[in-house]
């Protein structure tokens, strides 16, 4: 008992991350991926040589840790408050440091382009998600683009990763530039319908084009009853 | 040929005019005065009609855009829609007649009909211009409904479904026109690449192009030397609707995330990459073409020759070859 309160002691008192974040993977994440994280067959993925991006990735979007293995992993309120997330990132990261794209230098116009060439197939040129079978595409409303890039250098779950030789730094901060804008875009018709593309537009379309023509049978009744 | 035509023509319009007649007693139908300016107007409507249908065709001929194909048929409907209206309001008696039933066999009754319909028409004089306009009105609209589907596909020259632009030894290059090199794939890499030098707009010339690890790979039988390392490439035309196949699922933990294929946006076919794209799931009736791979003496990816089979949405030939 005194010994657990001390060694609890020496883990509070000891800032260091990387063996702060040890001691959080021995609590929250070994079940899954092993005590040295070698991954446990069938269950969790090895994460040694993970790149920092990743783990910040994973976690700062509350992916991890995950309530069941198989489960797809979905955004949610990070489990973990930001100095735990560093030590984690400290602990298990590799070299390979977390990307910092700076999204005010990029182009809308050209970041439109490569967005529909890498990025809209799946995740919608609105940036509103989608599905496929056995896989939900995420919408990017709410990614910061610390974690869009992480995302797009790590390739997180079924996602393809696309490395600086597909899409290299500036063209990164284009991407998520244009994905920033389609968050909230110029709605030239006024009215956006919550921007998910050509269904619900035709769908209310065909609704008010329905109703005006019951309105103008109508009218043609009337005036055939005088 | 084109001089009997008109003589043709001339003669259906110009034959057996005749005057109006107007048996002014004993009439049933009120005598309505002629109104030429009407048929005429009539006539033009129906001209304007067959004139925009005929415009459609050719519109739609010379690949202009939509709104043209849109403008041309509705205004050709709109102008017959007009000349309906203009006939039933200006050329015909809008009078209403009540009569009882009566039992048939009644000579006198069945007369007067006749010569109810008769009447009727006879303030119309110009009655062979009017059908000749609805006539060709209806053949143009006809036309302008038939055109279209040509663009289904060819029906006699199906060969050139089968032609596109890959030959051996042609290097695969992005959207840029920049060559890719061999191990710019990786295991998780989802690059869309074309022909070196040739239009990526043809059908036959995206490719996407995965690498599978080795020891995943099941490709069918020949095909061993196509994925050189694992790398694979397939025709990025959906073989169902023809939609691009642009999703693709790259699993980073095979025993939890979904199995490693390509999906078509459209209707979510699914391509199982290692085993020459076969179809696990959706409508797709057939796996996408592959394009066998070659590594080129610089390191760049190569195609090794032509696709396995035809490209794009099946067609009734596609498996003949």
């Amino acid at each position: 008992m005194t010994a657990a309160a001390l060694l609890a002691a020496l883990v509070l008192a000891a800032p260091a991350p990387a063996s702060e974040g040890r001691a959080l993977y021995e609590e929250g994440c070994v079940e899954c991926h092993g005590l040295s994280r070698e991954g446990v067959d069938g269950i969790g993925p090895s994460l040694q040589n993970v790149s920092q991006g990743t783990v910040d990735f994973y976690l700062s979007t509350g992916r991890m840790p995950l309530d069941k293995p198989g489960n797809q992993p979905l955004r949610r309120k990070p489990i973990y408050p930001p100095e735990q997330i560093a030590a984690l990132v400290a602990y298990l990261g590799s070299d390979e440091p977390i990307p910092h794209p700076d999204p005010a230098r990029g182009d809308v116009a050209r970041g439109f382009k490569l967005y529909t060439e890498w990025c809209a197939g799946c995740h919608q040129v609105v940036a509103r998600g989608g599905a496929m079978p056995r896989a939900l595409i995420p919408p990017l409303l709410e990614a910061t683009p610390t974690q869009i890039a992480e995302a797009v250098r790590s390739g997180p779950w079924a996602m393809p990763r696309f490395d600086a030789e597909q899409l290299d730094d500036r063209q990164l901060n284009d991407v998520i530039r244009y994905i920033l804008y389609a968050r909230d875009p110029d709605d030239r018709g006024g009215w956006s319908l919550g921007n998910v593309g050509p269904i619900p537009e035709g769908m209310v379309a065909w609704l008010l084009a329905g109703i005006a023509l019951v309105l103008v049978a109508r009218v043609i009744g009337k005036r055939l009853e005088r | 040929m084109r001089r009997w035509l008109i003589a043709l023509f001339v003669y259906l319009v110009a034959k057996r005019k005749r005057q109006p007649v107007f048996d002014e007693h004993g009439r049933i139908v009120e005598p309505k005065p002629p109104s030429p300016r009407a048929e005429l107007l009539v006539v033009a409507l129906l001209g304007a009609a067959a004139a925009l249908a005929f415009a459609f065709v050719v519109v739609y001929a010379t690949n202009a855009n939509t709104q043209l194909f849109g403008l041309t048929l509705g205004g050709s409907l709109a102008c017959l829609c007009a000349a309906s209206v203009v006939t039933a309001k200006k050329l015909l008696p809008d009078e209403e007649d009540e009569e009882e039933y009566s039992a048939p066999a009644h000579p006198e009754e069945v007369e007067e009909i006749e010569r109810l319909l008769d009447e009727s028409g006879q303030t119309i004089t110009r009655s062979r211009l009017l059908k000749l306009a609805a006539g060709g009105a209806g053949a143009a609209l006809g036309a302008a409904l038939v055109v279209p589907a040509f663009s289904v596909g060819p029906v006699l020259d199906t060969d050139r479904l089968f032609r596109t632009p890959w030959r051996s030894g042609r290097r695969l290059v992005d959207a840029q026109g920049r060559p890719i090199r061999v191990d710019e794939i990786t295991e998780r890499s989802f690059v869309t690449a074309f022909p070196e030098g040739a239009d990526h707009k043809l059908i036959g010339s995206p490719v996407v192009v995965v690498r599978v690890p080795v020891k995943e790979l099941d490709l069918p039988p020949g095909r061993e030397d196509w994925a050189p390392d694992g790398r694979v490439a397939y025709s990025k035309i959906c073989t169902h609707a023809g939609c691009a196949v642009s999703l693709y699922r790259s699993p980073n933990f095979a025993p939890q995330s979904p199995k490693r294929a390509l999906v078509c946006p459209c209707h979510y076919s699914t391509f199982d990459v290692a085993r020459g794209a076969d179809v696990i799931f959706g409508p797709a009736g057939r796996p996408l073409p592959q394009l066998p791979l070659r590594v080129d003496d610089e390191g760049h990816l190569v195609a090794g020759g032509d696709f396995s089979e035809g490209v794009g949405p099946s067609w009734w030939g596609a498996r003949q070859r």
